[in-house]
């Protein structure tokens, strides 16, 4: 007897003491896989979602939240940023995406990722504890070739995206999925647009090719194939490796660039695959059935019939910005606004992404406008919970509030999409995170001044 | 029939734009000065004639039933390029109060029906931040479908563009700092010579006012002289220090924000507003003091080293110690949604909804001071409407009508049914376009 009540009270202080093992009492949760449940508790232990429901007994003496009127969602997920490889856009100096190189595939974004950046304090106080981070500022609107600064030839394949949690105390303790994705830069005719300018549609592209425009279109389709030769070659050369690694043949060594692709041609990896216009990613299908590769579209700006194509070959995509310009003058105003309804109409299965650092923190206002442009609600959330967690592999482990998932958890005092709704806390894997950071801090600062 | 053909025709003839009576019913009308009524509005004339629970409906009004839906008035953006024909930015001089955007706007850039659709009715046109004193500038009704006069804010006041910091650093450093010569550099590369760009500028423009002064002192005393000669450059700064034009300053750190009000007050000029102003949290006492406006971004920050301090809590700092805020976009696509950054201002920094939707409508009017004619919906201003479906400062609510003047220029069910018959009409022109393509491909190559 004496015993137990030793071993309890050793068990109740641990509980005190560790800082990922706490219970939710009073909370509406809305878990996105499932229905909402009003008035429940939430026991988190060790950083995992160990039970939910009402009738959960919290052992003595473990921590308390007390959510009474307040919301528990899963916390947010960005499927396409720079976090931590971008500081300060306009500073060269502060940016690590974009790398020299016309296929890169042994690079990883990862290790870039500089735990200290400003943005991830920015990010987590509007409830994203999750994002894809790219190598390729190509992710930021589609656009460029490898890097924003440097000229050269039109990168291809930029290097490996890892998914993060936006907290931790160096990367390696952030990383969820260290390749999360292979990102390569489908080559286009007419450029992939993004800030610089929207790309050119189809049906002007059609226009030119028979008329005065019809040499430097004649040369660009030149360039394109030119490029997406190469992409063949490339894999062609990928495969030969793998080929003979397996066999162990005499003479073999070692290649960093092919190393990185067999998980790749495994389809281990997805391909994350920029492509804006309707053309380019049918070329994109076409290309990964041809390789026979598993691919991720990134950043579509048109679906139209292709929209049919990704359904049928179950082709995630990630879309955004949804609050963008339309790509041609005529194309209709909220034509942006209306493409995750589109998708979700195909049957296509997508997440969304901000394409950029510096709007991460309004995903869910993204993902608002979408709703208001047609999208079911229900679908929105999804989009930047749990599918996003199972388009990136780990939909076991994020994405939602079930038993048994990482307590990434946001605790709100409403609608998690609406701009007016508060969070009151931010845990990520069962750890609160203080929702302070530099911004709050100078508020502090200077509305006392 | 020739006489009903006539009639048709005097009828648009003689119906002037505004003319139209329309009666918005069943709204919840969120009037920015006089609180939140659930009733109607009348538009007559182009006018605001009635705001209540109950009005007076006119016979024959045009009735637009807005019942469960929100109507707000018109969305002011303080900060816009849109409606520019080529670039914004008369860069090769530093001092380039000479040119007017007046000169090169275009009524066809589709950003005008974009902003439209996304509720504005107003916007100031600036020239760029690319010296530190710029180009004047014009405040405009988004009338999509008028010619260049028929969309400039008649009576608005003029205005010039002023910019510190960075960007009128930048023509100073074109090797970004590394390598330049004195030869391909252009005066100001630092904080300290836009100072002095300024100064050099007014100091110039007093002699020439003074110039003036005298002459029109003599003249008016009957003396005949000939008139000192007119500098266009410095006549838009002699309106400065008349009080007759309003200096937009496109800013961002604090130190910078203090300079240009000091040099203000040493000149004896007033600066209207400053423009992105994201430290104006740290001077706003200062700003307050001066009694200038601010027009600031919700969120934006890190884009560039001088917006490594800009927090979201920058508009509700600055209101909360006087200054009138508004929130503008610079952004062709951001304009389109200005009232979820006015909603932003109530998530961070909590102001109230009246303030912030204050922020987007009345408080820019105020700014560009065209406050007498827009910014609120009262009797007597400007029929400049926005109907939303929802709650207008949540990110669910989209626009559905618009008017300007009391004339519908937005309407989203007519856009959208409109889609299917022009999408065959542009078909249409393609087709023709390929045909006339194809009959002309023998000519085109005689020698094949």
């Amino acid at each position: 007897m004496k015993t137990l009540a030793i071993l309890i009270g050793c068990a109740m202080a641990a509980w005190a003491a560790s800082n990922d093992t706490f219970v939710i009492r009073n909370a509406d949760v809305y878990p996105v896989t499932g229905a909402e449940m009003k008035g429940v508790s939430v026991l988190v232990q060790d950083g995992k979602i160990a039970d939910i429901g009402a009738k959960i007994v919290a052992p003595k003496g473990m921590r308390v939240v007390d959510a009474k009127g307040l919301r528990v969602y899963p916390g947010m997920i960005d499927s396409a940023t720079e976090l931590g490889l971008a500081e300060i856009e306009s500073v060269r100096e502060s940016v690590d995406t974009g790398e020299l190189g016309e296929f890169m595939p042994q690079l990883r974004a990862l290790v870039a990722v500089n735990p200290g950046s400003e943005h991830f304090g920015v990010v987590r106080v509007n409830g994203i504890t999750s994002a894809m981070t790219f190598p390729s500022s190509g992710a930021r609107g589609g656009g460029g070739g490898g890097g924003r600064f440097g000229g050269g030839e039109q990168q291809l394949i930029s290097g490996q995206a890892a998914l993060i949690h936006t907290d931790g105390w160096t990367w390696e303790d952030m990383a969820i999925q260290r390749t999360a994705a292979m990102h390569l830069l489908f080559p286009s005719i007419a450029g992939r647009g993004g800030r610089g300018g929207a790309p050119v549609p189809d049906s002007v592209l059609e226009l030119i090719s028979g008329t005065a425009g019809a040499s430097s279109y004649t040369q660009a389709r030149r360039t394109y194939e030119q490029q997406i030769g190469k992409l063949n070659d490339f894999f062609d050369q990928a495969r030969q490796y793998q080929k003979e690694k397996a066999a162990h043949a005499p003479g073999f060594r070692t290649d960093l660039k092919m190393e990185a692709m067999i998980p790749v041609l495994e389809g281990k990896v997805p391909m994350a695959v920029s492509a804006s216009r309707a053309s380019a990613i049918h070329d994109a299908i076409a290309f990964a059935d041809k390789q026979n590769i598993k691919i991720v579209l990134l950043q579509p700006r048109e679906l139209g019939k292709v929209a049919a194509e990704l359904k049928a070959k179950n082709i995630p995509v990630i879309l955004g910005r949804v609050l963008a310009l339309p790509q041609a003058e005529d194309d209709a105003y909220d034509q942006a606004f209306t493409l995750p309804s589109e998708a979700y109409k195909a049957g296509v299965k997508f997440a969304f992404g901000t394409f950029d650092n510096e709007f991460v923190r309004n995903l869910p206002f993204e993902a608002a406008t979408a709703v208001a442009f047609g999208l079911p609600y229900d679908e929105a959330l999804k989009a930047i919970t749990i599918n996003p967690a199972q388009i990136w592999g780990v939909g076991n482990e994020l994405g939602s509030v079930e038993k048994g998932k990482w307590a990434d958890l946001v605790i709100t005092t409403g609608d998690l999409l609406e701009i007016q709704t508060g969070i009151k806390h931010l845990y990520i894997k069962g750890k609160e995170v203080e929702l302070s950071n530099k911004q709050t801090r100078l508020y502090e600062k200077y509305v006392a001044r | 029939m020739t006489k009903l053909k006539i009639l048709l025709a005097a009828s648009i003839v003689l119906a002037p734009l505004g003319a139209e009576t329309t009666v918005i019913r069943n709204a919840t009308i969120m009037t920015v000065t006089k609180g939140t009524v659930k009733g109607s509005i009348v538009v007559k004339d182009g006018k605001i004639a009635e705001v209540g629970e109950k009005v007076m409906e006119p016979a024959g009004a045009k009735i637009i039933d807005a019942g469960g839906q929100y109507v707000i008035p018109g969305i002011i953006d303080c900060h816009s390029h849109i409606a520019v024909d080529g670039s914004v930015n008369e860069g090769s001089v530093s001092v380039s109060s000479m040119v007017d955007i007046k000169d090169v706007i275009n009524p066809e850039d589709i950003a005008i029906y974009r902003a439209l659709a996304g509720g504005v009715t107003t916007a100031n046109i600036l020239h760029g931040s690319a010296n530190a004193i710029g180009g004047q500038t014009l405040v405009l009704k988004m009338r999509w479908g008028r010619d260049a006069q028929g969309l400039i804010f008649e009576g608005a006041m003029p205005g010039i563009k002023f910019a510190l910091g960075e960007n009128p650093k930048r023509a100073g450093n074109p090797q970004g700092g590394r390598g330049a010569t004195t030869v391909e550099a252009r005066y100001p590369a630092t904080r300290m010579g836009i100072e002095d760009t300024i100064r050099e500028a007014f100091n110039e423009a007093k002699a020439y006012k003074a110039e003036w002064d005298a002459y029109n002192a003599k003249a008016a005393a009957g003396e005949r002289l000939i008139p000192p000669r007119k500098d266009l450059k410095l006549e838009p700064l002699k309106e400065i220090l008349e009080g007759k034009r309003y200096i937009h300053a496109h800013c961002y750190r604090a130190d910078e924000i203090l300079m240009l009000m000091r040099v203000a007050d040493d000149f004896g000029f007033k600066i209207r507003t400053f423009q992105h102003v994201l430290e104006g949290y740290k001077v706003a006492k200062e700003i307050a003091a001066h009694g200038a406006g601010a027009s600031t971004f919700s969120d934006w920050f890190n884009f560039k080293v001088e917006a490594g301090d800009a927090i979201p809590y920058n508009a509700a700092i600055m209101q909360k110690y006087g200054v009138v805020v508004s929130m503008n976009s610079d952004d062709a696509e951001l304009m389109r949604h200005l009232n979820t950054e006015a909603g932003k201002a109530m998530r961070y920094g909590g102001v109230t909804e009246t303030e912030a939707l204050a922020m987007v409508t009345l408080n820019p009017a105020k700014q560009l001071g065209i406050e007498n004619r827009v910014g609120s919906i009262e009797a007597g201003k400007d029929a400049d409407l926005v109907i939303y479906d929802k709650y207008p400062l949540s990110d669910f609510a989209k626009v559905q009508k618009v008017l300007i003047d009391g004339n519908l220029y937005f309407d989203r069910d007519q856009e959208v049914t409109g889609r299917a018959a022009k999408q065959a009409e542009k078909q249409r022109l393609l087709d023709k376009e390929k045909q006339e393509q194809q009959r002309q491909q023998p000519q085109r190559r005689p020698g094949a």
